[in-house]
């Protein structure tokens, strides 16, 4: 796993039912884009976060293919309803099998 | 219509100055034009119902933010025609999105166009571009 | 054939600089943390300039931007692992930096005196340096490299907590013989290009240098999280990188010179906020 990868992610803590609430998530990691040579001249190897999904109980919300021209620390911001109260579930799957997840509760009054 | 010595002068120093303008770096056209048939099937793209907001300047070409907005699109790929490999990523919309919109930071190579293009629900694309100046720093620090 | 007049016209705006002063913005962190970006030169620039600039004042909307909100900010990612840093025990004698200050919060303000003279060592000291001395002699603990990772992280944190509060470091007394030796070196040409701090910083702030809009060189926003390497970098290894790219042979961070020089610029900006993880490009 690349060094010290950290998910950030921010949600409202309640919303109303139906309401477009904004979210915003961003992730540590170097994006190392395969372009790059390191001093010696050899290539060093891609390694990113390829593929980025939110899902609210079961239910997709966004699911983002992502290629190396995503600056480092990759950054989304996007819009989600919710019918009711729930969790989201944040998935990134890094090139090395990694996979990293958060959740964050939701309360809908 | 006359071109008097005065604007002669003129123009030859306005190509001048463009000359001397660093050359964008451009991908292969075949691999712009292979990322849209793959995505499009080579369907017809409209112009109108997408928005892809992308600053003019920017100040480094390892951080731009760039937002793309499609009303009722199903995905939207996103492409750098000017870096060696032209794909950026593609958003798909799932049923929970509240709009189809989305907004990241993004790596361009040089000053080029960079393009978005949605596939809509009902099959059809549309696409918008835009021209980002990549500039560097004063000194090379 | 007016269009041919107005091409021309154009053309010459775009070669001598589109853009010449800082802008007018505003920056509020968070909606919460106002931040002097302008204010009335300290003193001691009397008959050099009359009003300083923060270096986000010279930045595009899109770079301001991300400065304006921690979580956008990607500097703050190193703040979180400052934090971890500073809870954690590490070295011989048990403690922790928390053990000793309790929360960082309780560090709000100390990084706007530093560098600062240390009257029991005999010297000024940059802030990297006082951690360090901790770690050494309270936790016995190993020094952090200078400006590398772990030590740019734990300045971030430090600085993070004084957001907001003026630059206010002390030039009289013990540290005036550093500060006029810091003072001396801005004004020195160095390298092939022979440019001086001030050749760029205090003659030409506001024009253009080939892209880049040149700021006063205030240093009250490090360490700076720049988009050009995507990484906090401290002060000192801006410097370092600023008299090399004169094609001089440069000084490095942690040595007596770039010591006294971060003393002479931080004073140069007294009264500016404290800013610091800054976003610039």
């Amino acid at each position: 796993m690349a060094d010290g990868v950290k998910p950030r992610v921010r949600v409202p803590k309640e919303a109303s039912a139906g309401e477009a609430i904004q979210i915003k998530t961003l992730i540590s990691h170097p994006m190392e884009s395969g372009q790059r040579k390191d001093d010696d001249g050899n290539t060093i190897p891609r390694s990113i976060i390829n593929r980025f999904t939110v899902e609210f109980e079961g239910e997709n919300v966004i699911d983002v293919m992502l290629e190396p021209a995503i600056s480092t620390n990759p950054y989304f911001e996007f819009e989600a309803t919710v019918p009711t109260s729930g969790t989201f579930v944040f998935t990134w799957y890094d090139d090395d099998g990694d996979v990293y997840t958060e959740e964050k509760a939701i309360t809908v009054a | 219509m006359q071109i008097t010595r005065r604007d002669a002068l003129t123009l030859g120093a306005g190509a001048l100055t463009l000359a001397a303008l660093p050359m964008p770096v451009f991908a292969a056209t075949a691999d712009v034009d292979a990322a849209i048939a793959e995505f499009t099937g080579g369907a017809e793209m409209g112009a109108d119902g997408i928005i892809l907001t992308a600053p003019e300047i920017a100040e480094n070409g390892n951080t731009v933010p760039i937002e793309v907005s499609a009303p009722g699109a199903a995905a939207i790929m996103v492409l750098a025609t000017g870096n060696p490999t032209p794909k950026v990523g593609t958003i798909n919309f799932g049923p929970l999105a509240a709009a189809q919109f989305a907004s990241t930071r993004i790596r361009l190579a040089g000053t080029q166009d960079v393009m978005a293009i949605a596939r809509m629900q009902d099959g059809s694309f549309v696409q918008a571009s835009a021209e980002v100046k990549v500039t560097i720093g004063g000194c090379g620090g | 054939m007016k269009y041919l007049s107005t091409t021309a016209c154009v053309l010459a705006v775009l070669a001598t600089g589109a853009w010449a002063d800082p802008d007018d913005d505003e920056l509020v962190i968070n909606g919460d943390i106002e931040i002097v970006t302008q204010t009335a030169a300290p003193a001691h620039l009397e008959g050099v300039m009359d009003t300083i600039y923060s270096g986000w004042r010279f930045r595009s909307d899109e770079t301001q931007s991300v400065q304006a909100d921690d979580f956008d900010n990607p500097g703050m990612l190193g703040v979180e692992v400052g934090i971890d840093l500073w809870n954690a025990v590490e070295g011989t004698e048990g403690e922790s930096c928390a053990s000793c200050h309790g929360s960082p919060e309780e560090m709000a303000g100390v990084s706007a005196t530093y560098p600062k003279w240390n009257e029991e060592a005999g010297e000024v000291r940059t802030l990297t340096m006082q951690v360090n001395d901790c770690r050494e002699n309270r936790m016995g603990a190993e020094p952090y490299a200078y400006d590398k990772g772990d030590a740019v992280n734990m300045t971030a944190l430090l600085t993070s907590v004084s957001r907001g509060m003026p630059m206010d470091v002390a030039i009289d007394g013990p540290a005036q013989s550093t500060w006029e030796a810091g003072k001396e070196l801005y004004y020195t040409r160095f390298g092939q290009l022979e440019l001086s701090c001030a050749n760029c910083h205090e003659d030409n702030y506001g024009s253009m240098i080939r892209a880049d809009h040149l700021s006063q060189g205030q240093i009250n926003g490090f360490p700076t999280y720049r988009l050009k390497n995507t990484k906090l970098n401290g002060v000192q290894s801006r410097f370092k990188g600023c008299i090399r790219d004169t094609r001089a042979a440069t000084f490095n961070p942690g040595s007596p010179e770039l010591i006294a020089l971060e003393l002479y610029v931080a004073s140069r900006g007294n009264g500016l906020s404290v800013e610091g993880p800054s976003v610039r490009n």
